[in-house]
């Protein structure tokens, strides 16, 4: 198991490596000048040339490169052009509100999904299982900004239980959070249904209710085990995208987020800013995805440790 | 019955209801199982021989059901057992082993932690004294190295290594009674002989009594005491195993036997059973045999006989044994020299 997790882990540097070059490339595959792109059409020759000199752009590539990694590995994400200031400071803030979005949002989604899911495949075609099914499928199709607005409506607005924006106190991420972890809950709730009914059925059941195991105990102990395996990659699936993609739900709730700010940035050419935040997306769902490869692992021993 | 017996079912009647419609599975099954000895089951694919067994375990799912008869363990009527003091005889006194050794085991615990499982709910054992027993358990299924396998997954061992595993855990708490469902089928054939011969091995020295589920008549004549010969759902024919292989006395029993290669025959001169087991929905409301027997007649078409002693510990369901054959009075259902070498 150690093994496995540093050789996954060493894995992780060339993947990094292609992210990084990626990112970079992101400034000089825009097509026309980024200096002429960040100044404006309009912005005098000599302005383009000193954001040139202080971007290095007159550098060859590889130089440049180089620059801009030892920079990122030391923590300098280089300068907002907006407001001057280091992009790190800029982006951090916000990182961390996003990422606390989207953690909660996944806990709730893997919480309900699961509960949910047991329930309706252990009753399955039960009043309890087709109401769960219905009211995942209404939770699927919903647009999140949509259901945000409606919670907003609904406990802000009409009955002034929570505050209907911002990121302050615990009382503030109750909606954006339910409105953001309902898709995913609804995914991984029929995840896991399909998937228990799936286990349910496999003779291994059979064998431990033949051992005079409990009821309960094969549910939770024999069968979720197995069920849990295609669960996890979904779970970790939706935790990248709601890292991504909380754009909406944070503009409906108007939280200052990395979605926004991503937004911003781009509508505002601040490349150096949307090169940041785009790199820490790309590291934080590399990141999940090994998170998630070795809890695979761990609820499956058959992986091959050398993948 | 002239000796104890250790399980009587009688009348045992299991169906599944699909689409309105009820198929009845295992349709009035009879038959003993004698102290320390083994019956074995045979018959087609499909005459009910897994559910009977599983009936026994009362391990029937929805849409089945068990729906008549009565299941004696030692005396008592497991069919009126609740849920709770049934699992107290599952993997207890009563174990059964599977046909498919590759899914019947749980791939994401290791052996170890199965087999302590039943160790703890029956007997207690913590984990300590249950991966000692663990180790003897499969030191006795004749596992090697028994002490590096329980932290081993399944599907680091073999087919045959599996089954085994299957039967450690089984036999984990000394149970009086095992029902092997097709141990063997899924396995190739030294494997096959190598588990039949544990499994006799640890009846003589448990004292143990086996149910043994099998479509193989060679299985049947290296294994058994006992046989019951199943036909759609009923047992047709129950004999000790010299009686039914020197004296069949049922057409199906008979026209299984002769379809079993023997030694000193050509394979050509084989003779399987002619036409098909009858589907669910058109069961014949006489003998559910008559279609294909040779000596059917119109009481065979018209009525179904019931299973009669004709015997010590024998017992027929056909009408030919009976008072009431319409047919040739003299009629040999079965004539051992025509399974003679010809030349
Ligand atoms: N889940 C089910 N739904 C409907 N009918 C079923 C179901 N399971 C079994 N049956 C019926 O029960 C009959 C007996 O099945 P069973 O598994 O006992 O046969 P078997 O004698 O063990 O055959 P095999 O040698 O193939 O294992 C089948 O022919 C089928 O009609
Ligand atoms: S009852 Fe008639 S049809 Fe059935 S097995 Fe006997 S002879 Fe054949
Ligand atoms: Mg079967």
């Amino acid at each position: 198991m150690t093994v496995y997790i540093i050789r996954r882990v060493l894995q992780l540097i060339p993947v990094l490596l292609g992210v990084s070059i990626l990112v970079f490339s992101l400034m000089h595959l825009t097509p026309g000048n980024p200096a002429q792109l960040m100044a404006g059409e309009s912005a005098p020759p000599d302005t383009i040339e000193q954001i040139e000199e202080s971007l290095g752009l007159n550098d060859p590539l590889p130089v440049q490169y180089w620059d801009y990694i030892s920079g990122v590995v030391q923590g300098d994400l280089g300068t907002s052009m907006r407001y001057n200031t280091p992009v790190a400071d800029e982006v951090w803030p916000k990182f961390v509100v996003t990422l606390e979005l989207s953690i909660y949002s996944t806990i709730l989604s893997i919480f309900m999904g699961l509960l949910a899911g047991i329930i309706s495949a252990v009753r399955q075609y039960s009043i309890s299982d087709i109401t769960i099914m219905i009211v995942a499928l209404f939770g699927l199709s919903m647009p999140n900004f949509w259901l945000g607005l409606m919670l907003i409506q609904w406990f802000a607005v009409n009955l002034g239980w929570f505050p209907p924006t911002g990121w302050e106190g615990p009382g503030s991420i109750v909606l954006p959070v339910i409105s953001l972890g309902t898709a995913g809950a609804a995914i991984i709730a029929r995840m896991t249904r399909s998937s228990m009914l799936d286990v349910i059925s496999q003779d291994y059941i059979r064998t431990a209710r033949a051992k005079g195991v409990k009821r309960r105990v094969i549910i939770y102990k024999h069968a979720l085990k197995n069920a849990l395996i295609p669960v996890v990659t979904v779970a970790g699936l939706q935790f990248g995208a709601l890292l991504a993609g909380a754009v909406l739900t944070e503009s409906v709730f108007a939280i200052n987020g990395m979605g926004r700010l991503l937004v911003d940035s781009i509508i505002q050419r601040d490349f150096p800013v949307v090169q940041a935040c785009i790199l820490i997306i790309a590291v934080v769902f590399v990141l999940v995805n090994l998170v998630v490869d070795i809890s695979y692992k761990f609820l499956n021993k058959r992986i091959d440790l050398n993948d | 019955m002239s000796q104890e017996t250790i399980l009587e079912v009688n009348d045992l009647r299991t169906s599944f209801f699909v689409e309105g419609n009820e198929v009845k599975a295992v349709d009035g099954v009879t038959f003993d199982v004698p102290k320390g000895k083994t019956l074995g089951i045979v018959g087609e694919s499909g005459s009910g021989k897994s559910i009977s067994a599983l009936s026994i375990l009362q391990l029937i799912d929805s849409p089945g059901e068990i729906v008549g008869g009565e299941i004696n363990f030692k005396g008592d009527n497991l069919l009126k057992y609740n849920d709770n003091q049934m699992r107290k005889i599952r993997g207890n006194q009563i174990s059964m082993i599977f046909q498919e050794p590759m899914t019947s085991l749980n791939p994401v615990y290791t052996v170890g932690q199965q087999l302590r499982e039943a160790l703890k709910i029956h007997r207690g054992l913590g984990k300590e004294a249950g991966t000692e027993k663990a180790v003897e358990l499969l030191e006795l299924v004749g596992i090697p190295s028994p002490r590096s396998r329980v932290t081993q997954y399944p599907f680091e061992l073999s087919g045959g290594m599996r089954q085994r595993v299957m039967i450690a855990m089984a036999l984990a708490c000394d149970p009086e009674l095992l029902v092997a469902d097709e141990p063997t089928t899924a396995l190739d054939v030294t494997i096959q002989a190598q588990i039949l011969e544990l499994l006799k091995e640890l009846q003589d020295e448990f004292n143990m009594s086996i149910i043994m589920i099998t479509h193989d008549l060679g299985v049947v004549a290296e294994t058994c005491d006992y046989v019951a010969v199943m036909y759609c759902g009923k047992v047709v024919e129950y004999a000790d195993v010299h009686t039914l292989f020197k004296n069949p006395r049922h057409p199906y029993t008979v026209g299984l036997l002769n379809s079993l290669p023997r030694s000193d025959m050509d394979q050509e001169e084989l003779e399987p059973i002619r036409g098909t087991v009858p589907a669910p929905h058109e069961m014949p409301v006489g003998c559910r045999f008559a279609p294909r027997c040779p000596f059917a007649t119109d009481l065979c078409h018209e009525k179904l006989p019931e299973l009669e002693d004709v015997g010590d510990e024998e017992q027929v369901r056909c009408w030919i044994y009976t008072d009431e054959w319409d047919g040739d009075p003299e009629v040999k259902v079965y004539e051992p020299e025509a399974r003679t070498a010809k030349d």
